[in-house]
């Protein structure tokens, strides 16, 4: 008795190859679908933004007349911004999956706390807005400054850096660190000179797409009291500034016309700003890159 | 049990030149009772092999001799163990300290994603040699010591990823070489290589046998009998018979080691 009856296996092949060819289209249009609107929006921003993106539009303050208004208190706020941002959430954030990763004994605690990190990545951004506001705007009493939105946005992004660098340090296989510890190293020498290395570019990655995040985040800065009409450069840590996407969406709220096209060509250098980031992302991943 | 040797020559009861005593150790891992009541002395400058269907705790008992067993979170010991007549269990005994006299080679190949250079220069360094000239005679030293340096002169700068596997583990015998250790323990270093790998391995040990004690885990019976001076046969986590090798392989006292090197089961 043979169990595989060949005819019917030839019969329902033409129907197998149909539905298989059905699929190559779906999954086709799915990411023909991604690419289009990533067009369109290109196509739209560049039309409407590309004639305003002169060196008057670097050099200048907001201003009242569009043809006047300018994105340099926003490009350097956002600049700033990213420099404690930088710094803060990539130590805390690294530190923190190090010891979750390496230190901490696995039991219901740390299980608990890893579920946690995760689940905090998905809190909405606003959220951290009013978290930010209650405690670095108000408690600590660092107002609407550089600082107190650097801290906020390192915290909205910080589960977003702990979990890929976590994710990064898991991937490092055991048996290297196991070699390591054969030969006497310490935790620390073995994370420092065996662990980092090969994850650095998993980290780097999470981190600076955690960093383009806060770039581009608007909800949290709104809801910290960030000024739009700023018509001076940061002088400190604590002095007022405006970012980026501020600046965009009260350009992009004006009722005159000519304000969306200031808006869009501050979507442009958004956009620009961005690029600059993961390249650099990309540089630092292919050098560091080391092959198993 | 400790088992004397017959006709009272080379007995093991002399207490000179042993390495390893290990003294009613017992293991657990959780409620699993992996090594029960493990007595074995292991002398210097000898190879001793332990064999046993998986299982048995081999693996486990080298791993508890430089305490690399105890990255299992769960894992409770009792018992002693003395290397060169000090507890390694002692709470003042620090794990880095006993590793840097025992070496450990692993039995897939685990180089370093660095240079050759680097992976044999890295227990030097991270025990604070930083002088170049001095890193320089490490690694030639380790290399010849784990014959390899004639294939590997030219591109010591090379990934060692890019050597073939039966390579990588004798760059892992150099990298162990090169911190100069006391004992080198070999857990089944041959199993994931090619025959012609594993009898050059099998050629380094019976060199490196003259300036280190090696104790080795193998699958592999006729491995033991080529290369070790002495082997101990486990069973279900206790040691069913420790001697002379010839002596496990052609008269053994228990039925059970009989059963196991004649192939009736494991």
């Amino acid at each position: 008795m043979k169990y595989v009856n060949h005819e019917s296996v030839v019969k329902r092949m033409v129907n197998r190859l149909t539905i298989n060819k059905v699929f190559k289209a779906v999954f086709f249009f799915a990411t023909l679908f991604a690419l289009l609107a990533l067009a369109i929006l290109f196509y739209r921003i560049i039309s409407q933004g590309i004639g305003y993106l002169t060196p008057e539009f670097f050099q200048n303050f907001s201003s009242r007349f569009p043809a006047k208004a300018g994105i340099k208190a926003a490009l350097v706020g956002s600049i700033w911004l990213m420099f404690v941002v930088a710094p803060v959430s990539i130590i805390l954030g690294v530190g923190t999956a190090i010891y979750l990763e390496e230190y901490a004994k696995k039991n219901k605690l740390s299980d608990f706390i890893r579920m946690n990190i995760s689940n905090l990545a998905g809190v909405p951004s606003v959220v951290f807005g009013l978290l930010g506001l209650t405690i670095f705007v108000r408690a600590l009493s660092l107002g609407n400054s550089v600082l107190a939105a650097g801290f906020t946005m390192s915290l909205l992004i910080l589960p977003v850096i702990i979990v890929a660098s976590q994710e990064a340090i898991r991937a490092v296989p055991n048996d290297v660190r196991e070699a390591s510890y054969g030969m006497g190293a310490t935790k620390w020498q073995t994370v420092v000179k065996i662990v980092l290395p090969s994850a650095i570019p998993g980290i780097l990655t999470g981190a600076i797409l955690a960093l383009s995040r806060a770039v581009g985040e608007t909800a949290p800065l709104i809801v910290i009291g960030i000024p739009v009409i700023i018509q001076f450069l940061p002088t400190g840590l604590l002095s007022q500034f405006t970012a980026l996407p501020m600046q965009i969406y009260d350009w992009a709220k004006r009722p005159q016309q000519d304000f969306q096209f200031v808006a869009a060509a501050g979507i442009l250098v958004l956009m620009i700003f961005l690029l600059i980031m993961n390249s650099i992302a990309i540089f630092i991943r292919n050098k560091f890159s080391k092959r198993y | 049990m400790v088992q004397s040797l017959e006709n009272g020559s080379n007995t093991l009861n002399d207490t000179s030149g042993i390495v390893y005593n290990t003294q009613q150790l017992n293991l657990w891992y959780g409620n699993h009772h992996a090594l029960k009541d493990i007595n074995l002395q292991i002398k210097e400058n000898e190879v001793t092999a332990i064999i046993g269907p998986s299982g048995c705790g081999k693996s486990t008992y080298i791993k508890t001799l430089n305490r690399m067993v105890e990255l299992v979170p769960t894992v409770k010991t009792s018992g002693k163990i003395l290397y060169r007549e000090r507890n390694i269990f002692d709470n003042d005994y620090g794990v880095e300290e006993l590793r840097t006299k025992v070496g450990m080679v692993f039995q897939k190949p685990n180089p370093f994603p660095k240079s050759i250079y680097d992976n044999i220069a890295y227990g030097p360094r991270i025990h604070g040699i930083k002088n170049k000239k001095i890193l320089d005679q490490i690694v030639e030293k380790s290399l010849r010591g784990a014959a390899i340096w004639d294939e590997v002169k030219d591109r010591l700068n090379t990934n060692a990823y890019s050597l073939s596997g039966g390579q990588q583990q004798r760059i892992c015998i150099a990298r162990c070489l090169a911190i100069e250790p006391d004992v080198i323990l070999m857990d089944e270093p041959t199993s994931a290589l090619d025959p012609i790998s594993t009898l050059k391995v099998e050629e380094l040990i019976q060199e490196l046998k003259a300036d280190y004690s090696i104790i080795i885990v193998t699958h592999n019976m006729q491995q033991a009998a080529r290369i070790s001076d002495k082997t101990a046969f486990f069973l279900s986590g206790e040691v069913v018979e420790f001697d002379q090798t010839d002596v496990i392989f052609s008269t053994p006292e228990d039925k059970r080691t009989e059963d196991y090197i004649s192939g009736r089961f494991g």
